[in-house]
């Protein structure tokens, strides 16, 4: 075995470092940044170019290194290299090589390229770590670009009734996706705090963002009337929102397929817009490794774990502790505090 | 269909009344006439006879897609409704239907497949499928399984249709109520504008209580007031005029013929007259537990069986209209004596006087309060004897002196998650009190937590799994809650040996511990106090 699951995280022995580990290590080799993948407390980090920045505007000062995709670094005689998840800016799958063993750890991935994150890359592999946040068959994304048009339809709407359109979704990924996503129609676009840290950090890893705001104590109702105005879920049903009104609430998140969480959001529409890949897209994905094994982690993962051994994939669920803060924030399961 | 199918969706996620009005009236004008018949029917509760159970629909879907039945399962346990999960499970549509049948269309060929065999029934249902999108094939499921509830109330629907044609809401309440065919009626005979009679359906508005927020000592002179029990029923009226009955609720729902005991009332009330009182179970002139009524709300058709086993009664506490005369004006000390005038002249058990309580001071009153728990009350109401029957939430005149619940404090030991709006969470959960050193459970209870405590308990739940049981975890026995409930009863079909009457979570003691939970003990000692 390459990697073994341990309390702290995914472990390389031969190499002797982890990938994602959710306790302080010594060497991590990160997927991406979101806090649940990427933790604080490991002496070393090592991730993709793009997603040091955004590391150090979370994590703050810590020894990083980063390189590019497709560049192999060996670590104590291990290949290890970094592929495109497709997920956020910077998401990379780890491919390990060692002893003629190929393992490949997705960490979260989108197999529909969205124009920012970079577009997915099949790695063939011996076996295979998926994640499975979207894995059950109800999850089937329509394509980007008819939800894009969704939403600048639901925008023009509101506006006509001079009405803001508060936009709810996570503030690194798809605050961006939404941005992209409305920025064809030329109206003003206002952000919470947390996705304006997020947006600076991105730009300053080089990487071009449509022009936003800071939404401000200044910030008079006269620039809002009819703006745009993209938060993440802690802001939803909080005093901060209440500044907008009139306004009308959308939430863009996989979990909106299912009528019953756009109600409990009390949200006035919601967009289904997943960073995560859906189920063809887990499975297609799968299929394309070659892998012999799959390990399944967070999300549905004794379903899709089941069904692939039904397939005739020897498959295991592997309990992890991601999936904590972001897929539960998507789905409103857990207001996040710490973006406030 | 596809426009029936938008206005579903509108009406399924837009929050506010206003909104889904708008939705309606609109939909009211541009629709066409056969589908505003069915759209009348459909949410009025006249949807077509059920032709195909829920285990085929979901057979047919596994057929079609190729899942295995247990994937199909955890999907549906998933979403938490049958029509929802298998639109989400059907592929995109190969080629989309052309002629684009209208709503009529389907349901009225829906009904033509009711004798047919179950291969010719697969035939359809599933070539429909094959030519809908997502939406229209939620709806078209929702007309096959009949479960819609959708968040609109027939009085929305009425207002609607107030708002584009022009008769009254009270007028389209009563047209649309009664037996009628949607196949058969069209939207002229059913609202035709022309048609002038006089509504003798017209209830009056109802004058509601407000909680009494202040000692009773505060209200003044006892004598000033009428004490009575306060019914824990269906406010309704009851209306006899040009020899026709109506039973109107306070939700202003026309509901005459869900309550064929009053039918009585036709014969023996005189014309011109409005009662005000509480629709209630009842037997030997005794009212019972409000819960064996709510077997009965639910149904379109009362059956013999719930005319047996939950006799209903009305218990009149007002007298509107008089000969045809409007006496709200007169104090109510003049109406209760014309009201019991009547009613004793009448005596028929299906009509009885809501008592009025004798007492000489507040704190007899107060001291009687205590026993409205036994007799299956809520608390008391206390009306000013010279006061006028008002409308709406007018302040001073009606109080409701309602008596707090009765509480314990509970283990969580079991969870399993919600349906509809809380799909993805586990939100209804099975409580236990202590036996010894065991647990004994006794109770369900859902709502009473805030959506942020839902999604903690919920987080709890999943790291805190004992044991999974289909859809059903066993929890760690560690958070506490205090269940509130309105009475108990003995109930051998519970391991408990109790059943309570409206369980609900109060609050969430997380300052304490399970060693501090009440035992079977207490809940034994309440059921001998309360339970009768
Ligand atoms: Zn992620
Ligand atoms: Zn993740």
């Amino acid at each position: 075995m390459l990697l073994s699951f341990t309390d702290k995280g995914l472990y390389c022995a031969a190499g002797d470092f982890y990938i994602d580990p959710w306790r302080p290590v010594n060497k991590a080799v990160i997927t991406h940044a979101h806090s649940d993948h990427a933790r604080w407390g490991h002496k070393y980090y090592l991730c993709h170019h793009y997603t040091k920045p955004l590391l150090q505007a979370r994590l703050g000062d810590n020894y990083y290194e980063s390189i590019g995709w497709n560049e192999p670094i060996y670590i104590n005689g291990v290949k290890v290299s970094l592929h495109p998840a497709g997920h956020i800016i910077g998401s990379s799958q780890i491919r390990l090589e060692h002893g003629g063993e190929v393992w490949v750890v997705s960490g979260d991935y989108k197999t529909e390229d969205d124009g920012i994150s970079g577009a997915f890359e099949v790695v063939p592999c011996h076996t295979f770590i998926t994640e499975s946040t979207f894995g059950l068959p109800i999850y089937n994304w329509k394509k980007q670009a008819g939800i894009y048009e969704d939403i600048r339809q639901w925008v023009t709407h509101n506006a006509e009734q001079f009405n803001t359109s508060v936009i709810i979704g996570y503030s690194l990924g798809k605050a961006q996706r939404i941005l992209t996503a409305v920025a064809p129609l030329e109206k003003p676009v206002y952000v919470h705090g947390a996705v304006w840290n997020m947006h600076q950090a991105i730009l300053s890893a080089g990487i071009a963002l449509p022009q936003v705001h800071r939404v401000t104590p200044e910030t008079t109702k006269a620039e809002l009337k009819g703006s745009i105005v993209i938060a993440p879920s802690s802001a939803e049903g909080s005093p901060w929102i209440r500044r907008f009104s009139p306004y009308n609430v959308a939430v863009c998140s996989g979990w909106m397929q299912v009528r019953g969480n756009v109600r409990r959001h009390n949200a006035d529409a919601g967009f289904v817009l997943s960073d995560h890949a859906d189920w063809n897209g887990l499975l297609g994905t799968i299929q394309a490794t070659g892998a012999e094994r799959v390990y399944v982690t967070h999300g549905f993962q004794s379903a899709l774990s089941r069904y692939l051994n039904e397939k005739g994939i020897w498959s295991a669920e592997v309990k992890t502790e991601y999936g904590g803060e972001e897929e539960n924030a998507e789905s409103g399961k857990a207001v996040n505090t710490a973006e406030e | 269909m596809k426009a029936f199918a938008a206005l579903v969706h509108t009406l399924g996620t837009s929050t506010g009344t206003n909104e889904k009005l708008d939705a309606l009236a609109n939909y009211f004008v541009t629709a066409d006439d056969r589908d505003k018949v069915w759209v009348i029917a459909l949410f009025s509760g006249r949807r077509p006879k059920r032709i195909i159970s829920s285990s085929w629909l979901s057979q047919w879907c596994i057929d079609i897609t190729g899942l295995p039945a247990w994937l199909f399962e955890e999907s549906y346990h998933t979403v938490g409704d049958l029509a929802e999960t298998i639109a989400l499970l059907l592929p995109p549509p190969v080629m989309e239907n052309q002629e684009g049948h209208t709503l009529a269309g389907y349901l009225e060929q829906l009904i033509l497949l009711e004798k047919q065999t179950d291969t010719i029934k697969r035939q359809f249902i599933t070539s429909c499928w094959r030519q809908m999108q997502r939406e229209e094939i939620f709806v078209f499921n929702k007309l096959l399984t009949g479960g819609f509830r959708i968040g609109v109330s027939q009085k929305t629907m009425v207002n609607a249709l107030a708002k584009k044609i022009n008769l009254s809401a009270s007028v389209i309440a009563h047209r649309i109520s009664g037996n009628w065919n949607p196949a058969t009626t069209s939207f002229e005979q059913l609202l035709s504008e022309h048609n002038t009679q006089i509504d003798y359906s017209k209830p009056y508005p109802f004058y509601l209580a407000h909680q009494l927020d202040k000692t009773p000592e505060q209200l003044g002179a006892p004598e000033e007031w009428q004490a009575e029990w306060k019914w824990d029923g269906i406010r309704g009226q009851i209306i006899k005029r040009n020899n026709e009955l109506f039973v109107w609720s306070r939700g202003e729902e026309l509901m005459t013929e869900k309550f064929p005991e009053y039918q009585v009332l036709q014969a023996l009330l005189p014309d011109g007259v409005v009662l005000d009182g509480e629709i209630i179970p009842a037997a030997q002139n005794m009212p019972l537990p409000f819960a064996l009524l709510q077997t009965r709300i639910g149904r379109k058709n009362v059956t013999k069986k719930n005319l047996e086993e939950t006799p209903i009664a009305f218990f009149a506490y007002d007298l509107l209209e008089y000969q045809y005369e409007d006496c709200r004006e007169q104090p109510l000390e003049t109406r209760r004596k014309h009201l019991e005038q009547l009613v004793q002249g009448i005596n028929h058990p299906v009509l009885q006087l809501s008592a009025v309580i004798a007492f000489n001071s507040w704190p007899q009153l107060t001291a009687i309060r205590e026993e409205a728990r036994q007799r299956v009350a809520e608390g008391l109401m206390l009306k000013r004897k010279s006061s006028a029957y008002q409308v709406g939430r007018k302040v001073g005149d009606w109080w409701k002196w309602k008596i707090d619940p009765l509480t314990i404090d509970a283990v969580m030991i079991y969870a399993q998650k919600g349906h509809g709006r809380r799909s993805n969470l586990y939100t209804d959960y099975t409580f236990a009190v202590k036996d010894g050193d065991k647990l004994v459970s006794f109770t369900k209870a859902y709502s009473g937590l805030t959506d942020k405590e839902f999604a903690q308990v919920d987080a709890f739940v999943k790291n805190n799994s004992i044991e999974k049981f289909g859809p059903v975890r066993t929890v760690k026995p560690q958070l506490v809650f205090e269940i509130a409930f309105e009475g108990i009863a003995a109930s051998n079909r519970h391991k408990s040996g109790v059943a309570l009457r409206f369980p609900r979570i109060s609050r969430w003691r997380t300052d304490k511990t399970p060693d501090d939970i009440n035992t079977l003990e207490d809940l034994k000692k309440m059921l001998e106090l309360y339970g009768k």
